[in-house]
Order: structure tokens, then C-alpha cells, then sequence
């Protein structure tokens, strides 16, 4: 099967310089590939700093990579220009960590929601609102709710928003960069179950970066593991999790936390 | 609305302590208007106590200040001696051409400061930026008077410009074009001189703001649903960092107002620096006093239209004095 989007060699050296002192650089990135298969979960499991929200972010076409390609509907973008990039853009989406600060504090819900399609200019005023309307159902908010602002939300509330928000344009691909670990478990619950309904539903195909392995156990159908810019251990979720071969792999699952009683810890996974 | 109102009783309370404040400094300072005339073989002291119990300088300070606020009230402030005339209309005059100067330099030096502020953050740590930074902190070193002092220097080596006044001889004889082309032209150095000394820190005030928001989260979102870079730069981002900015823009006509009279007084503009410096240096209390109230009136009334200002840009501010 084709995938949707190929990752091949990916590299991201950012320069490092101080007024004084030695040129540095910093290797986010080094050589990283991937295939992303339309309608499955893909997890990218990683230590903070092991690169994960580089490589989303290179994917978004936010950044550019120093070298390597991603194909991307028969092209690389990496190779497009500027204008070309923010015509792609709207197909790749984003969630990002922090539900606070992704949200404009100055505009309600409904105005959030809407707001890439007045980027995109995408439909009438009246459609646009009933577009956002239908989405704000989707993900869960109350449609008495759609006239606040950010900071009248919940933290699980925000995180529906920017989920809503991505989907508006209808992407081929919604990236979630660590968009569950600034909540509760039982939040992180339903928004993970929101995922997997959305998948379901509508086909939605998505990249779920995250630290923690339990999350991307229960969410994913195929798991990459990240360390220092690599990817050293990628393939189908239940075989990563039942017979791991690298030693990052090894590391960072004894890490995850489990109830001490149960035999087998990967059964409750 | 309760917001406003409160700002606007803020101002009141600011304003009368303000004049308290001048009008105790001003009399503890040695010495009055007439001192000048002992020194005159000529007058007798009996004339001149006379003079000083005719401007009832010799009664207590507090009727004194009752008196005083009774002539503000019916539009005096007080009465000048120098100029044998009550003081509202002279400082009125003054004051215009102040304005007027503090007015279009604040407009030149935002309409400057922002995309150069804007230019900066986008391409911080690029050449751009880098060229920028380096301006701005040599300007920033230099002191205004020194600043106007080699603009002075620079107009009378050229000849290009009027090194003083608010116009030339025979301007009433003028066509109106030409009255504005001379008027332009005589305001073109006080004008230079203070947008040179407030740019800089202006510059550097919207370059930090504005980088700051470029990093949140919710403008790196905008940018992925394929917003035009010049939109996201100055629709988005500049809107985000309004509010530092707003409040700075209130501060930055407070600094443009006092650093307007220093650049006055070197460029002889006809405006409140010149007049209020031949006030203090002949002790013609009431002109001061009223010159620092007038002030303290313009630096208030900058900082309400900041409020107002930021009432009427953030949503967040309406809805959270409305809940109240």
C-alpha cells in the first residue's frame, strides 16, 4: 500500500550562535525516515529532546529540514517554494502541546473554529459558522459554550478547540505534538477516545507524538521510537510492545508506569 | 464603562496632587518675582512690599492656593508678572505649538517604529536585525541634547532648513500651500530631533513584543493553515502584542511632551519649552505652576487615550469589566 506521506532521510541542524564565543550547531534530526499510512494512527515515542516536535513541526512545512525530502501527494515539499508550502500547509495540521497558548485569547470558539477557513477563504460568512457550528458538536462543546473565549474553557475543553480547529480544513493528515500531556489522566482518556472515534468516523488519519508509551500503546497501529534524532525501532504497535529490540526501546518502556500487582504489565497496556 | 469612569477619577486625584505638589515646590524655592527690584537703587522697598501685598504674595500659602484654584476655575491660573496678563491665555498659545510638535512626532516616530519593530522580530538574528539592534543602541546612547545640538549644526552648515521659529517672515502674505511647505519646513528639525531620540526605544519595544508572540503557539497554528507571512506579521502578531504596546504608546507621549521642551528651548520653537524656562529663571511662579500643571494635564490625557485605546482593542478587557 502507498502511503500517505514518506519521510526519507529527514535532517535538522539549527545553528547556535552566541554573540561571543563559537559557532555551534544542534542536531535535532539526524536522519530520520518514516511512512505514514492513510487512516491509521501512527505513534512517535520519544524522550524530550529526542526531536519528535522538529520532525512535526518539518512535516507541518513550518520549518524547513537541512537536508532529506518528504513525499507528500507525488512531491516533496521540502522542495517547494514558500508560496507553493503554504498552499500544502492546510492538508498537514497541528495540535499543539499547550491548549493555552494555541488558542487567540481574543476570539470566542465559534470565531476560533472558523478562523481557518477565513485564512483560506474558504465558503460564505453564513456556511463558514455553520461549518464550525458542526464541528464544535463533533468534538464535544456545547453549542451554549461557543460564544467564550479561551479562558472560560477547561484545559480538556481548549484541547477539543484546537482539535476542531485542525479539522476545519479538512486535512489529509492531523499531527498531535504532545497534545495530551498538559492534562489529566481521565481527561487524556477522553480525548484519546475522541480520537479514536474520529478516526473511525471520518478515516482522519493522524501522527500522535508523545512520551508516554501507554498512551501511544492504547491509541496507535504502528509505533516509531525515537532517540537523538533517529528513529531506532518503528513498526506495528503490538509487536513493539510485545518483543522490543532496541535498547531506547527497552529503556523507555521499563519507564512507563504500571500497577505493581499485575504479572504481566504490558497485559494492562 | 466603569472602567473608563475609574480612570477618569484617577486623573482628577492625580491632577490635584500634582498642583499641591508644584505649587508647595515652587514657593519653597528662595526668593520671588520682585527680590529682582532691591537690587534697583531706584525702587524703595516700601514700593516694592507694596507691589508683593498687591499680588498678594504676602499672605499665607494656603489662601494663596485657595486663590489660585478660584482663578483656574475662571480660566487664569493665576496672573503673570512678567507679562501683566493672567497666565491661561499665555500658556494657552504656548501650548498649541507644543502640541502641535509632541502630535506629529508621535505620529511620525510610531508610523517608523512599527514596521521597523515588526522587520526586526521576523528576522531576529538575521542581518536585518542585526543592523537594526546596532542603529537603535548607538541612538540610544546619545543624548538628546546632543542629538539636537548636531541636527542644529548640520541645518546651518547646509542651509537646508530654518534653524528656528515656527515660520518665516512675511508667512501672512503666503498661498496656503506654501504656508504648509514653510510651516513643514521649520518644524522639520524639532520634529527629526525627537523622533531620533524616541525611536529607538520605541523600535526595540515592538521588536521584543512582537517576537515574543511570533513563539506562541496559536500564531505558529495560523501560520499551518497557510496564512500569508505579511497577514500573520501585522494582522495577527501585531494584534497580539497590542497591549504592551498601547501602554507604551500612552508613556511614549509623556516622554515625546518632556523631551519636546528640551528640543525647544535648542531649536527656538515657539512652544512651552522656551516660555517656561524664562518663567523659572525669572521666578514667575504662576507661569511655572501652571506650565507643570498643563503638563501633568497632557501626560494624564495621553495615558487615558492609551486606556481607551486598550478598552476598544481587547475583547478580554470589555467582557471582564462587564462580568463585574
Amino acid at each position: 500500500m502507498e502511503p500517505l506521506l514518506r519521510v526519507e532521510n529527514l535532517m535538522k541542524q539549527y545553528a547556535d550562535n552566541r554573540p561571543l564565543g563559537e559557532r555551534r550547531e544542534v542536531t535535532a534530526l539526524a536522519g530520520v525516515s518514516l511512512s505514514i499510512y492513510a487512516g491509521k494512527i501512527t505513534a512517535l515515542v520519544g524522550e524530550s529532546g529526542s526531536g519528535k516536535s522538529t520532525l512535526a513541526l518539518c512535516l507541518a512545512c513550518l520549518e524547513r529540514p537541512s537536508s532529506g525530502s518528504i513525499w507528500f501527494e507525488g512531491r516533496d515539499i521540502t522542495a517547494l517554494g514558500e508560496d507553493e508550502q503554504r498552499r500544502v500547509r492546510p492538508k498537514l495540521q497541528l495540535v499543539f502541546q499547550d491548549p493555552a497558548g494555541s488558542l487567540n485569547p481574543r476570539l470566542t470558539a465559534l470565531e476560533i473554529v472558523s478562523e481557518p477557513l477565513i485564512i483560506q477563504k474558504r465558503f460564505q460568512t453564513q456556511e463558514r459558522f455553520e461549518r464550525a457550528w458542526a464541528l464544535l458538536e463533533r468534538v464535544g462543546i456545547p453549542g451554549e459554550k461557543a460564544g467564550q473565549r479561551p479562558d472560560e474553557f477547561s484545559g480538556g475543553q481548549r484541547q477539543r478547540l484546537a482539535i476542531a480547529r485542525a479539522l476545519a480544513l479538512e486535512p489529509k493528515l492531523l499531527i498531535l505534538d504532545e497534545a495530551l500531556a498538559a492534562l489529566d489522566c481521565s481527561v487524556q482518556a477522553q480525548i484519546a477516545n475522541l480520537l479514536l472515534e474520529l478516526q473511525s468516523s471520518l478515516g482522519l488519519t493522524c501522527l500522535f507524538i508523545t512520551h508516554d508509551f501507554a498512551m501511544a500503546a492504547h491509541l496507535a497501529d504502528e509505533i516509531g521510537v525515537m532517540d537523538h534524532g533517529r528513529i531506532v525501532e518503528l513498526g506495528a504497535a503490538e509487536k513493539i510492545l510485545r518483543a522490543p529490540e532496541n535498547k531506547a526501546t527497552l529503556s523507555q518502556l521499563a519507564a512507563t508506569p504500571r500497577f505493581r500487582r499485575i504479572a504481566n504489565p504490558l497485559a494492562v497496556l | 464603562m466603569r472602567y473608563l469612569a475609574r480612570r477618569i477619577v484617577h486623573a482628577v486625584f492625580l491632577l490635584f496632587g500634582v498642583s499641591i505638589l508644584a505649587f508647595l515646590f515652587s514657593t519653597l524655592a528662595p526668593g520671588n518675582y520682585f527680590d529682582e527690584m532691591r537690587l534697583n537703587p531706584q525702587i524703595s522697598p516700601a514700593t516694592a512690599a507694596a507691589l508683593r501685598a498687591q499680588y498678594q504674595l504676602d499672605q499665607p500659602l494656603p489662601m494663596r492656593y485657595a486663590r489660585w484654584v478660584k482663578s483656574i476655575v475662571h480660566g487664569e491660573m493665576g496672573f503673570s508678572f512678567a507679562y501683566n496678563s493672567p497666565v491661561a491665555p499665555l500658556l494657552w498659545v504656548r501650548a498649541r505649538n507644543t502640541l502641535f510638535l509632541t502630535f506629529i512626532a508621535t505620529l511620525i516616530a510610531w508610523a517608523l517604529a512599527l514596521p521597523l519593530g515588526v522587520w526586526s522580530a521576523a528576522t531576529l538574528g538575521r542581518w536585518p536585525d542585526r543592523a537594526l539592534s546596532w542603529t537603535t543602541a548607538t541612538l540610544l546612547v546619545i543624548p538628546d541634547l546632543v542629538l539636537a545640538l548636531c541636527l542644529l549644526i548640520l541645518a546651518v552648515r547646509s542651509g537646508w532648513f530654518p534653524t528656528g521659529g515656527l515660520v518665516s517672515v512675511g508667512f501672512e502674505n503666503l498661498t496656503p500651500l506654501n504656508k504648509f511647505r514653510d510651516v513643514a519646513r521649520h518644524m522639520a528639525l524639532p520634529v527629526a530631533a525627537l523622533v531620533l531620540s524616541a525611536l529607538p526605544l520605541l523600535v526595540r519595544h515592538v521588536r521584543a513584543a512582537v517576537a515574543e508572540v511570533l513563539e506562541a503557539p496559536f500564531l505558529r497554528a495560523a501560520a499551518a493553515h497557510g496564512i500569508p507571512r505579511r497577514r500573520l506579521l501585522y494582522q495577527y502578531a501585531l494584534r497580539a502584542a497590542a497591549n504592551p504596546l498601547i501602554s507604551l504608546f500612552g508613556f511614549s507621549v509623556g516622554t515625546l511632551l518632556s523631551g519636546s521642551l528640551l528640543v525647544e528651548v535648542v531649536m527656538s520653537w515657539p512652544g512651552l519649552g522656551p516660555f517656561l524656562l524664562e518663567a523659572i529663571l525669572a521666578r514667575d511662579m504662576y507661569v511655572v505652576v501652571g506650565g507643570v500643571l498643563l503638563s501633568t494635564l497632557f501626560l494624564i490625557g495621553g495615558n487615558f487615550l492609551a486606556d481607551v485605546l486598550l478598552y476598544w482593542a481587547d475583547p478580554r478587557i470589555r467582557t471582564r469589566t462587564a462580568a463585574r
